[in-house]
């Protein structure tokens, strides 16, 4: 084998420049691929972070307007949530709905400590909230159901939010702060990435109510739902859930307007699925690349091997056979695409590293809250193996079809040949 | 050594050409042949296939009591490698190859270690006085100095015929000469058979038989038994 790679050296070295630009072309091919599925993976990772913090099983529901008329009601009638749609969910379908909370938030309020004051989104919740909504409670507690049945007017909000008063976020718990001239108690902070929007701030859903004088009216609802993951149980699920309200609020059990329904499972399915769509082209753009720098072999495997008839006649002369003439260019032709394929193997991992560098966490800061646009950049060293196999296969398919051609050429013609 | 009857080769390039029309011909081991005819007449041909450079289309060639017909590529490469020296008049020498390499390629298809196969191939320029030499390309050679080194790779492998096509044809009539004597010196010192192709009657009046060939069947075969007869005398070649 030794003395093989060595009769194959001598008939590289022979030609350089053309071996060296030939190779180059796998290398940029193989580069680019490796470049361009680290960039993708980037955005991905990224996109897969942000998204990170959703409760993968939750199902969101508002209320709209009716659409067509129905029980002697009019079309384009305003539908409110009250709490008593809260229990819908669990006690009509106890097999798909593990917990049910309202939605009810006041926006743009001014929350105040001594001359200080910030501005404050408030969220009336249940203590389920913090579960589906993957709130991390840093110090205290979240809300719990004494606070929700004795209104207590009790506040959980961001770590960032009480630095802003309080010189570190363990002396903030118990500390009373004014929010709209209401005096709240802090008993709970929460931390980590929140998604966006201005500082939250969670109180006791009934204690807002009461506060904002709601009445018994809800925003909206959020369902913690049990194995919908499948587009098709979603649907399902939202006809029989939109069919339960209808009863409750007099409108067509099929008017899709009435109520608006997300479940973000089937949300998340969906991303994963466009994940994969980006994922593949940029597979495809890469071959295509990679693909290039493989024609560009063949092209150059074709003309040395039309070059090399007459010395493959000469070698047939002394008693080579077919097959020893076919594995030297077979070998010759993986050489220069494992060689040369590795180096821009190498390269793009280096320039993956450096994006990674340069680049690796590039973030959106928003109130606190981080928002990545590009995230760890790199491969996996198994793709890095793969498109290392794919090369390996492309050199031998580049090598097989001009050297089975150049073989079968009698010994006589091809000592002719010039 | 070799045997044939009534060999018989048609090309079809465009219209057919039967350039063989039954060629019988008997060789004895040990015998210098020399095969003579105009261009055309069919004697590389003949050679050619005498080397299974080629194929014949009706007839029989006997190489060794061996019938050389239908043989598989494989088995064609391998008695090739080992049966049978070429000697080309354009040298066929690997130009990206030094003189030493080139001489040991044989070598390297019997399947033998380089450092056996470079030591094997240095003693045979050795012999052929081409030591310097070695280590050079063949475009940094004359065109004796090739042709001698296209000799030592025709007998690396002790073949037991060599065959020549028209060894002396690109070479002038001093370099002729040595090339000549030294097939002449092979032939009585190493018993080896060596059919010789050539249109110079020169050449041909160094052999003990000369086959004259003349569209495609044998005209004559001159038995050639003493040199000294020839018309030409002793170191005498005429180009």
């Amino acid at each position: 084998m030794f003395d093989d790679l060595i009769e194959i050296f001598s008939n590289l070295k022979r030609n350089k420049l053309r071996t060296i630009l030939t190779g180059l072309s796998v290398s940029m091919g193989i580069f680019l691929l490796i470049v361009v599925l680290s960039a993708g993976n980037g955005l991905i990772h990224a996109i897969e972070f942000n998204s990170g913090n959703m409760a993968l099983d939750v199902m969101e529901v508002y209320a709209g307007y009716t659409s067509k008329p129905y029980g002697g009601l009019e079309a384009n009638r305003e539908i409110e949530f009250d709490n008593r749609d809260i229990g819908i969910g669990p006690s009509n379908f106890p097999k798909e709905v593990e917990a049910a909370s309202g939605i009810l938030e006041v926006w743009g309020s001014t929350l105040h400590v001594g001359s200080k004051s910030s501005s404050v989104n408030l969220t009336g919740c249940y203590p389920e909230h913090a579960d589906i909504n993957k709130i991390n409670i840093t110090y205290g507690r979240f809300i719990n159901h004494s606070d929700l049945s004795d209104r207590r007017k009790n506040l959980v909000i961001g770590e960032k939010t009480a630095l802003e008063f309080f010189p570190s976020a363990a002396e903030a718990l118990g500390k009373v702060v004014s929010i709209d001239s209401t005096i709240y108690t802090i008993v709970g902070l929460y931390g980590g990435n929140t998604g966006f929007g201005a500082a939250n701030g969670y109180i006791p859903f009934t204690t807002l109510q009461t506060i904002y004088k709601k009445g018994v009216k809800l925003d909206g609802l959020k369902l913690r739902t049990r194995g919908i993951t499948e587009e098709a149980d979603d649907t399902v699920f939202q006809n029989k859930f939109r069919a339960a309200l209808s009863a409750q609020h007099r409108f067509a059990p099929d008017d899709k307007s009435a109520v608006w329904m997300y479940n973000t499972s089937v949300g998340a399915a969906q991303q994963s699925k466009g994940m994969n769509y980006i994922r593949t082209s940029l597979w495809i753009v890469g071959l295509l690349t990679l693909l290039s720098g493989i024609v560009g072999i063949s092209n150059i495997m074709l003309i040395t091997v039309k070059e090399r008839t007459h010395e493959f006649g000469i070698r047939k002369a002394l008693g080579a056979r077919p097959w020893q003439i076919l594995r030297s260019v077979l070998i010759e032709s993986m050489l220069i695409t494992f060689v040369f394929g590795y180096i821009g193997l190498l390269l793009g991992i280096i320039a993956s590293e450096y994006m990674n560098y340069v680049a690796g966490i590039s973030v959106i800061e928003f109130d606190g809250n981080k928002m990545y646009t590009f995230l760890n950049p790199t491969i996996d060293l198994t793709i890095a193996m793969e498109a290392l196999a794919v090369l390996i296969i492309a050199g031998l398919l580049a090598g097989f079809f001009p050297a089975r051609k150049a073989v079968k050429v009698k010994p006589i013609e091809a000592l002719h040949a010039k | 050594m070799i045997h044939l009857e009534n060999i018989h080769k048609t090309y079809y390039a465009g219209s057919p050409l039967h350039v063989l029309k039954g060629i019988s011909l008997d060789i004895a081991a040990g015998e210098f042949v020399s095969i003579m005819g105009a261009s055309g007449s069919g004697k590389s041909t003949l050679l050619n296939i005498l080397g299974i450079l080629d194929t014949y289309d009706a007839g029989q060639y006997m190489l060794n009591d061996v019938l050389i017909k239908d043989l598989s590529e494989n088995r064609a490469a391998d008695y090739r490698n080992r049966m049978i020296g070429f000697i080309f008049q354009s040298f066929n020498l690997i130009p990206f190859k030094n003189a030493m390499e080139n001489v040991a390629l044989p070598l390297y298809y019997m399947g033998w270690s380089r450092k056996k196969r470079n030591a094997l191939a240095m003693d045979y320029l050795e012999r052929l006085g081409l030591k310097e030499w070695a280590h050079h390309l063949p475009s940094e050679l004359s065109g004796g100095q090739k042709q001698r080194v296209a000799i030592a790779r025709a007998i690396i492998t002790k073949p037991q015929i060599i065959l020549a096509d028209e060894p002396t044809g690109a070479l002038d009539s001093k370099t002729s000469e040595e090339v000549i004597n030294l097939l002449k010196q092979l032939n009585e010192e190493e018993k080896m058979t060596i059919v010789v192709v050539t249109h110079e009657s020169g050449v041909a009046y160094h052999t003990n038989k000369i086959v004259h060939i003349k569209d495609g069947i044998i005209g004559n075969i001159e038995e050639n038994v003493s040199l000294d007869t020839s018309p030409f005398g002793q170191g005498g070649l005429m180009k």
